[in-house]
């Protein structure tokens, strides 16, 4: 109800904010999601090197959950840096994609669209989907009751529970599954989308093979790390 | 060879247009493809049908006229060329080949495969141009050192043809390599400097206003541009537009 109620009222004000000037060109909307996206980017790293504690040792994760679920800089700054950076990139995208199927009202009969693009490049809008989806079971898993352990419930703080709630989530395979394939989705949106976001701020010179090089080993490697502790927690139940 | 065509018909910008089928026998594997569509037309005008209207001017891949979306790709199979340089030896005996017209909102068809491209014309009178004194104090261009590589890439970006076929394989139907190209090669050079923030905030806006998408970066105007046109155009219009924008 909040999410829907919080996207409603974002919706709105980026139809104003839009129209007020700094979002009402193409390449000024653009920029905006290629800075949110490689702000989600930046996050990915930190989100994965909290879960790659889990791997190796119960305490360091723990203490290294604590921190995160209760430090006030990260609840209160960060985190709504974070929900905003999520809701203006999927937002921004539908808008875009929107705008985007209407420059074109009738579709060729024959289109070989593959000879000139990648698969990844044109589907970013389903990929997106699949993560969104993702985002939605995952908010279910660990968000909301995390949050309801905060500040709804109420309960007393356990700084050694966060091991066992990651561990518990990992038990069913069709969960796993799902995991799995939504990273499979991140990476395929990764393999565009990094590279990508570098040429929408108009970066595109000497640099740009290493970016596109360092963007696919980035596209692949951090899903992989994902996909991998998934798997470790079902296999070490 | 023998072929069978199927080629968009419409009558005009508001009638329906369909898909019609069409047969053209001994086709030579010489002929460009506007001259096998000169062939079927003749075949059409003797059998008292209306002839296809088709784009065409120069037919030697310089004037940009010619247009086509032939079997998926614009400017059909080959590379680097447009409609009037691709051969029939790109085809086979017996072949189906699709004939298009490029499609986007801000192409609209005026007649069978033919397409208003005045969007193009609009964009470039918006800021497409430099201001030069012509009251007798003319300088010389040729006065103004230009270093070879700054010369040499704004060519490069001066050999855009402003054909369309950038937006007719944009799955967002986007202008932004042709609107790249054109900022490029005055951007590029000490004379067209001046001007540049003006130039580029105004064609972004009548490209905007003109209804073409939005670039999602999937590079396919880059592969089927008839003059090799680079991505880095667009990324060289985005950083010029966020410059003139944060200059304000």
């Amino acid at each position: 109800m909040v999410v829907i109620l919080l996207k409603r009222n974002f919706v709105r004000f980026l139809r104003i904010f839009s129209t007020m000037g700094i979002l009402s060109s193409s390449i000024a909307r653009k920029v905006a999601m290629a800075l949110s996206a490689l702000f989600l980017v930046f996050f990915l790293i930190i989100h994965l090197t909290v879960n790659v504690l889990s791997v190796f040792s119960e305490e360091v994760y723990n203490t290294a959950s604590h921190f995160m679920g209760t430090n006030p800089l990260i609840q209160f700054a960060m985190q709504p840096v974070l929900f905003f950076g999520v809701v203006f990139h999927f937002v921004m995208g539908f808008i875009l994609e929107i705008k985007n199927r209407g420059a074109r009202q009738i579709n060729y009969v024959k289109n070989k669209a593959g000879e000139s693009s990648s698969w990844m490049s044109r589907n970013m809008l389903y990929s997106g989907l699949v993560i969104l989806a993702f985002l939605v079971l995952h908010f279910i898993d660990f968000w909301f009751p995390e949050i309801n352990h905060k500040y709804i419930a109420v309960l007393p703080e356990d700084p050694t529970r966060y091991f066992e709630e990651l561990q518990v989530k990992f038990i069913s395979p069709y969960r796993v599954v799902a995991y799995v394939l939504a990273f499979v989705f991140l990476a395929l949106h990764l393999l565009h989308g990094f590279q990508s976001s570098f040429q929408s701020m108009g970066m595109n010179n000497k640099y740009t093979k290493s970016v596109k090089n360092f963007g696919k080993i980035y596209a692949i490697i951090i899903p992989l790390g994902f996909i991998f502790i998934a798997l470790f927690h079902y296999f070490n139940q | 060879m023998n072929l069978t065509l199927k080629i968009w018909r419409q009558k005009g910008p508001q009638a329906k247009g369909k898909i019609v089928k069409y047969k053209v026998a001994d086709i030579s594997e010489h002929m460009s493809f506007l001259e096998m569509m000169d062939v079927l037309n003749e075949q059409l005008i003797y059998s008292g049908d209306e002839p296809v209207a088709f784009d065409h001017d120069c037919r030697e891949g310089i004037c940009g006229m010619c247009s086509l979306y032939i079997n998926g790709e614009a400017h059909g199979p080959d590379k680097g060329v447009a409609t009037c340089q691709l051969h029939m030896r790109k085809f086979k005996d017996g072949d189906t080949i699709y004939v298009e017209p490029f499609r986007a909102k801000a192409f609209p068809v005026i007649k069978d495969l033919v397409v208003d491209r005045m969007a193009f014309e609009r964009i470039q009178q918006a800021g497409g141009f430099i201001s030069v004194n012509t009251s007798g104090n003319t300088q010389d261009a040729n006065a103004i050192p230009i270093s070879k590589h700054a010369a040499d890439e704004a060519m490069d970006s001066a050999t855009c043809i402003g054909c369309g076929a950038c937006v007719a394989s944009c799955k967002n139907s986007s202008a932004m390599l042709f609107v790249g190209a054109k900022v490029s090669q005055y951007t590029l050079l000490p004379q067209g400097q001046v001007e540049a923030s003006d130039r580029v905030i105004n064609m972004v806006t009548q490209m905007d206003l003109e209804g073409f998408g939005n670039c999602t970066n999937t590079g396919a105007c880059e592969i089927v541009c008839p003059k090799g046109i680079s991505l880095q155009n667009i990324a060289r219009l985005n950083s010029e537009f966020l410059k003139a924008s944060l200059k304000g």
